[in-house]
């Protein structure tokens, strides 16, 4: 298998922690990954990315290349547009609708959700409004991970323990509330394809 | 150890160190080198082991007291950023020349595409320059095993080793299988302690002896077990394939690269291996990240007619770190298909946070500076530096570690006025105090605004080395105490702030403005932290 993945998203929105727990997943598949970050200035309220790859075979490159991408998994819908280059034809894009608009000149948000909604394979929701109505506010970042389960071909158990293994320290109750968080983003990217298949 | 671990390049240089036997890591933080050190500060190896991993005031203070740990016979890293060793790098060449005792391996990461850097300046000429061996890994795994082989390489030929890292392997993770433990150094001392001793008359001999160690490097690099020769049946073109540009090579040609491949990830350049591929092939594509390093010098090595391509012939970007995609365009392998870039995307900046006190302090500065006419405002680096985009626009300069004071000073001695610094915390520590001294010396009429936010904020929130101390350290350079002002940048102190600057920019002579404020990322984290042990105790 070989699943090349773009996270974006805005600094401090939490992409690296998707990161870590499909990483935390994959090395327990005895998979193969590399997993580009972005630190430093950037960071600061600006556009951040991370590339993971994860394959059966050695991986050689860090970064994907233009038309590469599997998936696109973004934190912020215009920030999901970013990176449309590096998407493969048969590639899906899973993002959070919800904006964060921190630029005087960020677009009319209806013409970035159209923008998606053209795309052939896309899983739109509004990941900030389904966790405070699942009662997980901080686990937006969650919410969205478990929206991209059912196409990141890694099976959902193996999620669930990174998860499980990811927040350990901190408590039985922040592992619960994260794993609530997947399951209500699972289950509303399920409704989302079934819609959209109806339409 | 079986564990596979996951770990940034950055951690593997360090559990790396570790193993091999490390006894201190000395640092400033720097993007993309700080988690190496920030790693040793977490280990409980570390801990156990008593290595030291406090960080230093700057690289050169680091690079030093690395070279103290050799001397007595024990390892030192000593890590930075590419700019670092700019600061660093008195020691840094004079370090080749005293040699060393202890494996000293200095790390350095370089920046293409200068994603968090004023430059994107090539460590590799450091290297070349100081006479030394360089090493660059092109996975995280052999970042691991390469830093071993670094203080061991160090030791046999008694020169500190260059290890060369950029942004991606810095800052990419992949699995990493530890090796083995190795125990400390005892306490030695140099067998010949005269060499330590740089006068005219032990230099010269030093260098003579440096000198001549560098056909013994150069067979090394021959011989390194992470350079290699690669046979491949189509002798049209030969690629070298440096450090981590080996990765994006191969990523085209997962059955096996078609042309000769020389892996390349020690030097001094291992000239005998790449003139045998020069006479074999008809073109050498040279695959490097950075700078034009190995293209130059092999323009002026190979005796054969063999057309040498890569960043200086066009056939890769000037400028610029390397990718999947501009290293296939200079293989010939066509891009893959890519969709167009939606037209409903903007630049997203990156910008002070909200509730920073960078921006109370830019705030009230622009509105009194821009009360005179011919000001200027000489920033420095840092988050502040962002000052210089909206909606502040509040600098007209940012150049390296501390410039701040001294350009302010140079302007002011020039006939500018009002002439203003604005320096953080840590970046006063760092290069601005013996700036501040000049400044003292010649009275000159500079009004400098040190904003204090208690951390090294851009890298993260490391220790800032004054803490609690900036005002005594102002007074004893001699900075008139009248003129040493401390304010609390928040909006509702706006007129006291603006009253503050004012007065000081009045004032004919150095004045120096402390707004303090702790880092709102640092406070966030502080209070988390306090909650968390609280809840724990519950």
């Amino acid at each position: 298998m070989k699943l090349d993945i773009i996270l974006s998203g805005v600094g401090g929105q939490g992409i690296l922690s998707i990161a870590a727990i499909i990483g935390e997943a994959a090395l327990k598949e005895g998979l193969y990954i590399k997993q580009a970050e972005v630190h430093g200035m950037s960071q600061r309220g600006g556009d951040v990315q991370s590339n993971l790859r994860i394959a059966s075979q050695p991986i050689s490159s860090d970064l994907i290349a233009l038309g590469g991408a599997d998936v696109i998994l973004s934190m912020e819908p215009m920030e999901a547009l970013r990176y449309l280059p590096y998407l493969s034809e048969n590639g899906w894009v899973v993002t959070n609708t919800a904006p964060f608009i921190n630029i005087p000149n960020y677009p009319e948000v209806e013409t970035v959700w159209n923008d998606l909604r053209s795309l052939p394979h896309v899983i739109m929701l509004d990941a900030e409004r389904l966790a405070k109505e699942h009662n997980v506010p901080r686990a937006v970042n969650m919410v969205l991970l478990g929206a991209a389960s059912p196409i990141l071909g890694i099976d959902f158990d193996k999620i669930e323990q990174g998860v499980r293994r990811l927040f350990a320290r901190k408590g039985d109750a922040v592992v619960d509330m994260n794993l609530r968080a997947l399951a209500c983003g699972r289950e509303a990217a399920h409704q989302f394809m079934a819609e959209r298949r109806d339409k | 150890m079986e564990e596979k671990l996951l770990l940034l390049g950055d951690e593997a240089v360090a559990l790396g160190a570790l193993h091999a036997g490390l006894t201190g890591v000395y640092a400033y933080p720097g993007t993309p080198s700080t988690e190496i050190t920030e790693y040793i500060q977490a280990s409980e190896l570390a801990k156990q082991r008593g290595v030291h991993c406090r960080w230093c005031t700057n690289e050169k203070t680091a690079m030093e007291a690395a070279l103290g740990v050799s001397y007595v016979g024990k390892r030192a890293l000593v890590c930075m950023k590419h700019v670092g060793l700019n600061v660093a790098a008195d020691a840094f060449v004079n370090s080749a020349m005293t040699g060393t005792n202890g494996g000293l391996v200095v790390l350095v990461a370089d920046d293409p595409s200068m994603h968090s850097s004023q430059n994107e300046q090539d460590s590799r000429f450091y290297g070349k320059f100081a006479f030394v061996p360089i090493m660059e890994p092109s996975t995280q795994q052999e970042a691991y095993d390469m830093v071993v082989s670094a203080f061991n390489l160090s030791e046999q030929v008694g020169l500190p080793v260059l290890m060369r890292l950029t942004t991606r392997m810095a800052h990419s993770r992949a699995v990493v299988t530890p090796g083995p433990v190795r125990e400390q150094n005892p306490m030695s001392f140099p067998t010949q302690p005269a060499d330590w001793v740089l006068l005219p008359v032990n230099a010269r001999r030093r260098y003579t002896t440096l000198l001549g160690q560098q056909e013994e490097l150069e067979q090394l690099s021959e011989t390194s077990p992470f350079n290699g020769f690669h046979e491949g049946p189509n002798k049209r073109r030969g690629v070298v394939a440096c450090g981590i540009a080996y990765n994006y090579l191969m990523e085209n040609y997962p059955e096996g690269c078609d042309f000769p491949v020389y892996k390349l990830s020690q030097y001094p350049l291992p000239k005998q291996s790449l003139c045998r591929m020069a006479a074999e092939c008809e073109e050498i594509l040279v695959l490097e990240d950075g700078q034009p390093f190995v293209e130059e010098q092999l323009r002026g090595v190979l005796p054969t007619p063999c057309r040498i391509t890569g960043r200086l012939s066009g056939a890769l970007p000037r400028t610029g770190e390397l990718t999947p995609d501009n290293v296939k365009q200079a293989l010939g392998v066509p891009n893959n298909k890519a969709m167009a870039a939606s037209e409903h995307v903007v630049p997203r900046p990156p910008a002070l946070c909200q509730g920073c006190g960078h921006r109370d302090m830019y705030d009230a500065l622009n509105r009194v500076v821009r009360e005179y006419d011919n000001y200027k405002v000489f920033g420095d680096i840092g988050c502040y530096t962002l000052g210089a985009l909206p909606p502040f626009r509040a600098i007209h300069a940012c150049v390296d570690m501390g410039a701040s004071i001294t350009m302010a000073k140079g302007a002011a001695d020039a006939g500018l006025w009002p002439a203003v610094a604005v320096i953080g915390d840590s970046t006063f520590t760092h290069s601005g105090i013996t700036g501040l001294l000049d400044a003292v010396n010649s009275n000159a009429n500079i009004t400098v605004v040190i904003s204090d936010n208690l951390t090294t904020a851009m890298t993260g929130g490391q220790d800032s080395a004054g803490t609690g101390r900036l005002e005594s350290i102002c007074l004893g350079i001699g900075v008139d105490p009248a003129h040493v002002r401390v304010v609390v940048p928040l909006p509702a102190h706006m007129e006291e702030i603006m009253q503050t600057i004012r007065e000081e920019i009045e004032y004919k002579g150095v004045s120096v403005i402390i707004p303090r404020r702790e880092c709102i990322q640092t406070l966030k984290r502080h209070a988390k932290e306090a909650r968390n042990k609280k809840s724990n105790e519950a």
